[in-house]
């Protein structure tokens, strides 16, 4: 097996240390092309096109293959993705520095060459026999690598000329580097630049536009005014920062200024933490979520955030303008209102996405040269070069920074992908779902191939460590439509008189095995992400609607908690184990609370449900008692037009009692299950904890209920759980329910987190000591972790080094904690969307609010009928300002002669505002009370429901 | 910044070999005139030297004598310029008595040590340069040089070692592979009925995965077996010419 190898040593030498490693070089390697008898079909996987078609280039009119060098395929990548260019080789030497120098572009070249119809062949050129190459004497390693690229095509050549002499099948050498090209022609390789070969694709003109734009270093001098200073290299800021001249942190732009930035600085430094950046100079073309290196300035310089709204519109690439602009923002102000102030002096690592947001066509016809206005207000204009201005107007699309050269006003960019109309559906979802990264793609067929093999039937090997089940009475209760059914219950009377209640949850962790693709998958997606009107899943169909989905009357495999209680709700004895279930019925809430309520029923599954539902009153109330908290949030449910899905009424979430029920046992479930395996790993448990608010939160909701002679306290949940139950007014009974919202927007996010990392264990929302997720791992990886730890625990299934790795368990965490995030933002965005729909097709509606915050210049109010919350605002552009006083001790805000307090009921008109195409958002303006001067606003912005965050007033 | 890629897409690891190559093997015995037996062996870049005394009376005290069978003596040690990084290794050193104790094992379960009652067998292995896979390479040293000194074995003892990279098992790891930290496995074999000498294993492995692994471990000792027996048979080839000459 070793015959066929020659044997070469190549030393690497490095200090003292000497290393040698082997390297073998083969001859079984094969070319790619099909059909080649040289190589005999030694190749795998995907391969070349025997006779490559397309694309039609008018500079090599013969069928030819493609090789990029490395930058090629950096900076070209949407080029190389786009689905005219087939038929690439990809050589290992390209493809090693690309993954060193980024993992995001060397994820989607392989997910490129991963696609069967792209025709990507990736050659391993530096273990073939003819096209390794070995560093010479004063070559440095980039020289040696351009050496190697180059001799591999000069061997593919060769290659193919020994296939078939006549079909003149040529591969093309796709570079950028001009003295590369150069030696490239010298010696025979045919070589082109990547604007050359893409220009020359007569058949795909739209092409042009996916070139990045890279500025070469010279142009820059020449043509136009430097506006920014330069950027310093990362050996020099890297040396900045360690004498402490400099400062690194994150770059985050302000949403409503876009000459404002701040710089959260890395560490734990207590002393200018947050870095105030003010006007373009200063930004430096640093782009929000970047790392930078910057420089504070001295005392004298610093300035305050100013509170003005103000955004870049228009075709604005005079940057007079702009510096009159910035002096706008320093008014005189007090000097305690001072920040520390600073400018960017480098960047250290870029982290440019591809944006989504529309085309600004340039006011001048025939004009290739248009600008990108990105959705995220966050994220500058970006200037793009497009011959078909006119098709992408008024269409979502999405654009990539190539660039910013320091005489331009603006980043460079290039056009990627059009998403279609604004304001249809697809569009819209797909938008909303970019831009909070969340990942939906269809899964890949890596991850799919993991799946089992269908039809599925439970063998002897699946009952390794597994308890029979199907005995038992055993029945689901989800919402209605519900198709990923996480959970079952049930319940018996014992022989001694003790009840046994069993929560049953999907053995997910049975079928997604650690490490492989499709748990790398599931891992990093996170959760299932549930729209209006799509659910976009964790794992693939067959998984989540199917083999876990724990329907009625087949067997499924499930992982079970089971109690015996005495008849107070006291747990007597508690074990876990791997099961078989056959559910007897999956009820929605609604037939489950009827079977409850009608006297006439008295089958198994009914007594079964009316002992939980006796059980779980004792435990909410027991949960009450030691002080959880029970918030209310208004949460919106469209109902859908059948046919052409657009939601044609709104409806709060009705909640019954057999929600609670169900909500009490998983509760309960996850409780124990948090106990035990913190009991077994106290190192490495993933937990979910909720931290206590700090006080100062809670200020305005103490506030607003005495200005309605009501006390809140707020020093432990118990107390606040108590005295949120008191707060009734028998004249206005909504009281307690704004309260109650109020509440929520005090509270602190629950997180993720790794038993050894913290010590704070405490979920104070639920008060409880200690609590994970383990009930729904169809749709959260948390649970699927958890579910491993437990069958860990109680040696159902044995473990893997990642699991008990605290450091890797804190990175999924960190991962999870994300995605729950974004998911939770696109869902709102969701809902806004579909609440734009809706208002659409209803035109100007007037309801009864509730005042829930008021601000400096505006109130923010709450529609009951609606669940919908906006702002309501008092200044307009063009009118004369109205008299606002606003008193932050009570709070409220008076207005001319009109006085508005929290909880202040009022009637307001909404409507869709549609003037601005990429920001439709949805306008509430006040009818009653009237004030006069203040009328009817006409145009006026109101809350901006594309923005991800409602932001609670903290 | 990132880290090593232990196994390309296209199936091939970072010295140029597939999953379940093993690396090139080079072996000589008979290379000290002066012992019983003795065998040198390359595999890649780890290189290692046997020698075996014996079987001979037993030396020192008597009572370690074995009333029924022959003792097995085996010493390991490691030469300073083994490793890049150049270390003393004290005479005795735990890592060293581990590998002793291991070859010894090994050993035991492969000589057929009842023919030779109250003596003593000495195996000495000595490692001259480390580039992974040291015990399966002594092994295999060992094996030969026993072979090499006329003691009846009941079969060759090959050893390999295996580790598991995405999904995919890699036979015969080098120190490159190792070093990266993933779960490895040590194997001692006798081809021939398929017994198991000495099993090993770092680091955790999840067990839907180890049969797959112990089978790559498996094959690539049957390799190693096939090339050992390549080189007994030309050494066993040129002595019989040079005694007839
Ligand atoms: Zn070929």
């Amino acid at each position: 097996m070793l015959k066929s190898k020659t044997f070469l040593k190549k030393t690497r030498a490095g200090g003292v240390m000497k290393i040698v490693r082997e390297h073998y070089l083969r001859d079984d390697i094969g070319c790619g092309a099909p059909g080649c008898m040289a190589c005999g079909g030694a190749h795998e996987g995907p391969v070349l096109e025997s006779q490559p078609q397309d694309p039609a280039s008018s500079l090599c009119p013969w069928p030819h293959y493609l090789m990029p060098d490395t930058n090629v395929l950096l900076h070209q990548i949407d080029v190389l993705e786009d689905p005219a260019i087939r038929n690439v080789i990809v050589l290992q030497t390209v493809l090693q520095e690309v993954r060193n120098r980024s993992a995001p572009v060397y994820k989607r070249i392989r997910d490129v060459t991963n696609n069967q119809e792209k025709h990507f062949y990736t050659f391993t050129n530096e273990h073939h026999r003819e096209t390794y190459v070995e560093q010479k004497q004063g070559e440095n390693a980039n020289d040696r690598n351009d050496r190697a690229i180059r001799v591999a095509a000069k061997w593919y050549n060769e290659h193919l000329k020994k296939m078939s002499a006549e079909n003149q099948l040529q591969v093309i050498f796709i570079t950028n580097d001009r003295k590369n090209k150069e030696k490239a022609v010298e010696e025979g390789i045919p070589a082109f630049t990547c604007e050359e070969y893409v220009k020359s694709l007569t058949a795909n003109p739209e092409l042009i536009d996916r070139l990045a734009c890279l500025s070469e270093e010279g142009n820059e001098i020449e043509s136009g005014k430097i506006i920014f200073s330069e950027h310093l290299p990362l050996s020099k800021l890297q040396q900045g920062i360690k004498s402490g001249t400099y400062l690194q942190g994150t770059f985050r732009a302000s949403r409503e200024n876009y000459l404002e930035a701040t710089v959260w600085i890395h560490g734990d430094t207590e002393e200018n933490k947050e870095i105030l950046l003010q006007g373009l100079k200063h930004l430096n073309r640093a782009i929000h979520e970047d790392i930078v290196a910057v420089e504070l300035l001295s005392k004298s310089q610093w300035v305050a955030p100013s509170s003005v709204v103000l955004h870049d519109e228009g075709q604005n690439e005079d940057v007079e303008k702009e510096e009159e602009r910035e002096r706008m923002l320093k008014a005189a102000v007090n000097e305690k209102m001072l920040k520390p102030t600073g400018r960017v002096v480098g960047i250290i690592k870029r982290n440019w996405r591809p944006y989504c947001g529309m085309l600004s066509k340039s006011d001048i016809k025939e004009s290739r040269r248009h600008l990108f206005t990105p959705a995220d207000r966050r994220i500058p204009r970006i200037r793009i070069e497009t011959r078909q201005a006119s098709t992408l107007e008024g269409r979502r699309i999405i654009v990539a920074i190539d660039g910013w050269p320091r005489n331009s006003r603006y980043p460079n960019g290039h056009f990627v992908k059009n998403l279609g109309e604004v304001g249809e559906k697809e569009t819209e979802t797909e938008v909303l779902l970019l831009e909070h990264d969340v990942p939906h793609q269809p899964f890949s067929q890596a991850v799919l191939s993991f799946l089992p093999k269908m039809p599925w039937s439970i063998t002897e090997k699946d009952m390794k460590n597994r308890e029979d089940l199907r005995h038992l009475c055993v029945c689901s209760v989800d919402p209605p439509g519900c198709t990923d059914i996480d959970d079952a219950l049930h319940c018996r009377e014992l022989e001694n008189g003790n009840l046994e209640v069993g929560v049953h949850i999907a053995d997910v962790s049975h079928f997604i095995r650690p490490g492989n693709a499709l748990d790398q998958e599931s891992a990093r997606r996170g959760t299932t992400v549930y729209l209006c009107e799509k659910r976009i899943d964790m794992v693939p169909e067959l998984l989540s609607s199917n083999l876990c989905s724990l329907r009625c009357n087949v067997d499924r495999l499930a992982f079970s908690c089971i109690w015996e209680m005495n008849h107070s709700a006291e747990i007597l004895k508690t074990r876990f184990t791997k099961s078989v279930i056959n559910s007897r019925a999956s009820l929605t809430y609604a037939e489950a609370q009827m079977k409850i309520d009608s006297a006439t029923m008295n089958d198994a599954i009914t007594t079964s449900l009316r002992r939980l539902n006796k059980l779980a009153k004792i435990l909410k109330k027991g949960r009450i008692e030691k002080g959880a908290l029970t918030l209310s949030s208004p949460e919106v449910r469209f109902h859908m037009d059948s046919e052409t899905h657009d939601p044609i009424d709104l409806q709060t979430k009705e909640l019954r009692e057999t929600n609670s029920m169900v909500e009490e046992f998983m509760l309960l479930a996850n409780i124990s299950v948090a106990k035990k395996i913190h009991e077994e790993f106290s190192e490495h448990a993933l937990l979910r904890k909720h931290p206590a608010p700090p006080p100062s939160n809670y200020e305005i909701l103490v506030k607003a209920a005495k200005s309605k002679n009501l006390e809140i306290k707020t020093d432990t949940a118990k107390s606040l759980a108590e005295s949120l139950d008191r707060a009734e007014s028998p004249t206005f009974p909504y009281l307690n329910t704004l309260l109650r919202i109020l509440a929520t927007r005090c509270m602190m996010q629950a997180v993720y987190f790794c038993s050894g990392m913290d010590n704070d264990f405490h979920h104070y929302g639920l008060a409880s000591p200690i609590y994970t997720h383990f009930t729904s791992p169809i749709r959260r990886y948390a649970d699927i972790i958890v579910h491993r730890l437990l069958a860990v625990a109680i040696g159902a299934d044995c473990t893997y080094p990642d699991l008990t790795d605290k450091h890797k368990l804190a990175d999924i965490c960190k991962n999870l904690n994300f995605r729950h995030k974004m998911a939770q933002y696109a869902q709102r965005a969701s809902v806004a969307f579909h609440t734009q729909l809706f208002f659409k097709s209803k035109g100007i509606v007037s309801e009864e609010a509730y005042i829930l915050f008021v601000r400096k210049n505006a109130i923010v109010v709450l529609i009951p009928k609606y669940g919908l919350e906006g702002t309501v605002f008092f200044e307009e552009k063009d009118r004369p300002k109205p008299r606002l006083i606003y008193d932050d001790e009570v709070p409220s805000l008076k207005i001319e002669d009109t006085v508005f307090h929290i909880f202040d009921k009022v009637k307001v008109k909404i409507m869709l505002d549609s003037s601005n195409l990429q920001h439709q958002k949805i306008r509430m303006s006040l009818i009653e009370p009237q004030i006069p001067g203040i009328g009817i606003p006409t145009d006026i912005s109101n809350t901006d429901l594309d923005e991800p965050e409602r932001k609670p007033l903290r | 910044m990132a880290g090593l890629e232990l196994l390309s897409d296209q199936g091939y690891r970072v010295d140029g070999r597939r999953a379940g190559e093993l690396r090139k093997i080079q072996a000589r015995m008979g290379v000290f005139a002066q012992a019983d037996g003795s065998a040198y062996i390359e595999q890649g870049n780890t290189k290692a030297l046997a020698v075996v005394y014996g079987p001979h009376e037993i030396r020192g005290s008597r009572a370690r004598a074995l009333p029924d069978r022959a003792l097995v003596n085996c010493q390991y040690s490691s030469a300073t310029f083994s490793t890049g990084e150049r270390k003393r290794r004290p005479h005795g050193d735990r890592k060293s008595c581990e590998m002793g104790l291991q070859l010894r094992q090994t050993f035991e379960a492969a000589i057929l040590t009842q023919l030779h009652p109250r003596s003593q067998i000495d195996i000495y292995v000595q490692v001259l340069q480390a580039d992974g896979g040291t015990y399966a390479a002594c092994v295999n040293a060992a094996t030969l040089a026993v072979l090499d000194a006329g003691i009846p074995m009941r079969d060759f003892v090959c050893a390999c070692s295996a580790g598991f990279v995405d999904g995919t098992a890699l036979a015969d790891l080098s120190h490159v592979e190792e070093a990266a930290g993933g779960p490895q496995l040590a194997l001692a074999l006798l081809p021939a009925s398929g017994q198991i000498a000495l099993l090993e294993m770092d680091s955790r492995l999840h067990e839907d995965h180890l049969d797959q692994v112990l089978e790559a471990a498996a094959q690539a000792a049957r390799d190693v077996h096939t090339l050992l027996d390549r080189v007994v048979r030309q050494h066993v080839r040129e002595a019989t010419i040079s005694l007839g000459d």
